[in-house]
């Protein structure tokens, strides 16, 4: 490892995203380039239109299924563990533990080493492998949760509002607003490993995504698409959609639907109430405040640099913990849960 | 706090009356008590302790927490109480986690001095929602949208115990209501009443339809005027005097002046109105005095409050339900000549020979302080509930006014996908300006219609908000309109809902402000 003094400067925040001189490639671009590193499927990450593309052999197909012929001139499938030399910086993928496929990119060079974890969190999940810590240099790290008022409850408690909601209103179907991909798969295992073993129905926002995991051997149990049901068959049951079907139309076809959201964000009632809904789930795939920080001193970085979220405040914490950090304020990262 | 503070996080986002009920009933068959009746103690706001004030709270969390994460989170979070109970640091296994008995307990007893320290180590016991919980008991600021009413339904639809019998003894309960419990759960007789000054429920009329009316024989009914104010009950005994609105909440500590004036053993229906003068204030002025917790000598001068007889229900101990109106009527006259009864009178009988003179009366009464008329059979004996046939209401027609459509606001529950709540406005000169908001008065189908022609004329969004070309007229209907300086227009509505969707009226055509203000009463 280099001297703490000296910051790495081989890698640097631009307009389009972090970039790597040496290596020419961008990691998570946000406008097409012609090199890039992804770190995960999820839109603020991986972009349509880019020439050569770097990822996990998960994310690729992710991209594939997303963006179809606009995926990437060519991929690069790299598997967690593998390394790979790019103009004299190795690369390689390490789990992140956020959503099928999920990586860190670890980039060493001369020397010193910069992960660039994406989104990560540290609880776990059982469609992807858990977040591995690598020691480095500057540590690049999101901190959408970036504040203390910002700490998930288990997993296993919020499931079990919705089990119970279930029980309480068994004439209301529950709506359950996911993101198409992670949240939506991440629920469903939620609920399986609870013994949940009913159908679950899908809106067909969210079918596609469903199948990636399955393909990569991901148990889904039972999935139904709403499509082609009846109002009495929805009743008690749990429908899957995008948070912003609950207030378009294709609501109406679900018998007196209980709005439910699972996101980070429900921690604040404000936030859960000004979305109109009445059961918030608190299951996200980013780490909490208390993940952020067990994860800084776990991997000890010489430097932290934040990317996206609540900069400010884990500046703050940061440096009462006493390490030296800084945000980088990328443009293009989209508040998402 | 372990099931007490996931109702109240339940409640809160929970926005179907129904819901809210179902909510209820499984907490009150689930949770034992005296835990259970706390909650409907602090859910019905008969729980009296003093608090704590906001400012103690932020004191606490400011020795646990840095102040600059405590600022910006605040800022994030908006709310003091949440983000206290948010960011308050975990102490895994500190404590005994406390109940909501030991915590009511503990704040009835604490001091001004000790408040804090036991508040301190409740926060560090509990989880975030018991926390926050906690922090909205401790500061008196519950605000989850149930009110005693919904409360008393609650418990009269887990026990199959008629809501009229829960009312009519709760003025007489104690908190934690073992004494109720054990009643509603078939374990012990109804709790006496014994000569407490409770609440009898009310009888309430049904409205009169049309075709109903050739059906009634006129010599049968007595007519008087439906004052607008709000119905009370003054009740008188064993030396007690108490003051309850219709549903049995107890208005006595906003009107003093009332209680002062009372001084039989005696139970009153009638309609509470701020007078002045001999003139009915605008009902208005009587919110001044509503909704408070005490009244300042400079509002009981300047709003005063005052009583129009209806009924007498019970004198000296006797109860004269039974009786029929026109012998109530008797008795009511009787006892009102007996001795000056300041800041009340009577509601005066309005003779007539037919319907159809009576409906000339009624649509004659402009005067903002009439609603229209209450018919009363003579023989009827006082019942409570809404029996259908002894007692009808018949509204005087409502105003209308032609209006366009500037907002609306997305729904919530059963109307979540639909935009269902209704800004419009009236012209004053070229602009519109906002008069009144509305959500009710159409059919499902014109729902599904209007969400349709808003989605299609959006022109801009504000969250839940839509703004949409003024184009689009609704009818609104309302019972009557006052000046308020709450709006832009400088007018707020009574009771205002839909009335007609105007899907051929040219926008240009609809009212003009001006012609609201005529209508001001």
């Amino acid at each position: 490892m280099s001297e703490p003094s000296k910051s790495p400067d081989w890698l640097k925040p631009t307009p389009r995203g972090l970039y790597c001189e040496a290596g020419d490639f961008y990691v998570d671009p946000v406008y097409p380039v012609e090199r890039a590193v992804i770190t995960h499927g999820h839109s603020d990450h991986a972009r349509a239109g880019h020439g050569a593309v770097l990822a996990t052999p998960e994310t690729l197909a992710i991209m594939r299924q997303r963006f179809g012929e606009n995926a990437g001139g060519s991929h690069q499938p790299l598997a967690y563990g593998e390394a790979i030399s790019l103009g004299g910086v190795d690369v390689k993928l390490v789990p992140a533990g956020h959503i099928l496929g999920s990586a860190q990119a670890v980039l060493d060079y001369r020397g010193s080493r910069i992960v660039v974890s994406g989104d990560y969190k540290r609880r776990a999940d059982l469609t992807c492998p858990p977040f591995e810590p690598q020691p480095c240099d500057v540590f690049i790290t999101e901190a959408t949760f970036g504040l203390p008022v910002f700490r998930h409850p288990p997993d296993t408690e919020e499931i079990d509002k919705l089990l119970h909601s279930l029980k309480l209103f068994p004439e209301r179907a529950h709506l359950v607003g996911t993101y198409a991909l992670g949240k939506c798969q991440r629920v469903i295992t939620l609920l399986r490993r609870q013994g949940y073993e009913e159908p679950i129905y899908l809106h067909g926002a969210l079918q596609a995504c469903c199948k990636t995991y399955q393909d990569f051997g991901v148990e889904l149990g039972a999935l139904l698409p709403v499509l082609g049901t009846t109002k009495d068959e929805l009743r008690g049951k749990i429908v899957l959609a995008p948070p912003s079907a609950a207030t378009e139309p294709w609501a109406r076809r679900l018998p007196d639907a209980l709005v439910a959201q699972a996101s980070g964000w429900m921690r604040v009632r404000q936030r859960a109430r000004q979305r109109g809904v009445e059961l918030p789930l608190v299951i996200s795939d980013h780490a909490d405040w208390d993940e952020l920080l067990a994860t800084i001193d776990e991997v000890k970085p010489g430097e932290i640099w934040i990317t996206h979220g609540a900069e400010e405040a884990l500046l703050r914490q940061a440096g009462l913990m006493g390490y030296r950090a800084r945000a980088l304020s990328l443009v293009g990262f989209e508040e998402e849960d | 706090m372990k099931r007490f503070a996931p109702l109240l996080d339940a409640l809160v986002f929970m926005p179907s009356r129904l819901g809210k009920l179902r909510l209820l009933r499984e907490y009150f068959a689930t949770t034992p008590d005296p835990d259970r009746g706390w909650a409907l103690a602090a859910l019905t706001g008969e729980l009296s302790f003093s608090g704590v004030k906001s400012t103690q709270i932020r004191k606490l969390v400011q020795d646990r927490v840095d102040p600059q994460l405590f600022e910006l989170s605040y800022d994030f979070v908006g709310d003091l109480a949440e983000t206290v109970a948010l960011i308050w640091p975990q102490k895994p296994g500190a404590n005994y986690q406390p109940t909501l008995s030991d915590v009511v307990d503990g704040m009835a007893s604490a001091t001004r001095a000790n408040a804090a320290a036991l508040i301190t180590g409740w926060l560090d016991a509990l989880d975030a929602t018991e926390r926050w919980a906690l922090l909205k008991l401790a500061t008196g600021a519950l605000r989850v949208g149930v009110s005693a009413r919904l409360a008393k339904t609650a418990l009269a639809e887990w026990s199959n115990v008629p809501i009229e019998q829960i009312e009519g003894i709760w003025h007489g309960l104690q908190p934690p209501y073992a004494d109720l419990f054990a009643w509603l759960e078939g374990r012990a007789p109804q709790p006496e009443r014994g000569n407490l000054p409770t609440f009898t429920p009310l009888m309430l009329a049904q409205p009169l339809e049309d075709e109903d009316i050739p059906k009634l024989d006129p010599a049968a009914y007595r007519a008087e005027w439906k004052w607008d104010g709000i119905r009370v009950q003054l009740v008188g005994r064993g030396g007690e005097r108490r003051l309850y609105s219709r549903s049995g909440d107890d208005l006595g500590a906003a009107f003093p002046d009332l209680l002062a004036a009372l001084h039989d053993d005696v139970v009153l229906d009638g309609e509470l109105l701020v007078m002045r003068d001999g003139d009915i204030a605008p009902f208005n002025d009587l919110q001044q005095r509503l909704n408070r917790k005490t009244a300042t000598p400079k509002l009981i001068t300047d709003y005063p409050a005052w009583v129009r007889l209806y009924d007498i229900l019970e004198e000296k101990g006797e109860d004269l339900r039974g009786l029929s109106f026109d012998e109530r009527r008797g008795r009511l006259d009787r006892w009102y000549q007996a001795a000056p009864r300041p800041q009340m009178d009577l509601s005066p009988l309005l003779p007539f020979g037919s319907w159809d003179e009576l409906s000339q009366m009624r649509d004659g009464a402009r005067e903002r302080s009439i609603e229209g008329l209450m018919l009363k059979r003579g023989d009827s004996t006082y019942v409570t509930g809404r029996p259908k046939g002894p007692w009808f209401k018949w509204k005087r027609d409502a105003l209308t006014v032609d209006t366009v459509l500037m907002y609306a606001q997305r729904g919530h529950g059963k109307r979540s996908s639909f935009y269902s709540d209704y800004t419009f406005g009236v012209w004053r000169d070229q602009e519109l300006v906002p008069v009144g908001k509305a959500y009710f008065g159409f059919t499902d189908e014109e729902l599904r219609q209007l969400d349709k022609w808003i989605r299609d004329h959006t022109v801009d969004r504000f969250g839940p908000v839509r703004s949409v070309a003024p184009l689009l007229v609704l009818e609104v209907a309302f019972d009557s309109i006052n000046r308020s300086t709450r709006h832009k227009s400088g007018l707020a509505m009574r009771f205002p809902r839909i009335h007609r969707i105007r899907w051929d009226k040219p926008a240009a055509e609809a009212d003009q402000l001006p012609t609201l203000e005529k209508l001001v009463s």
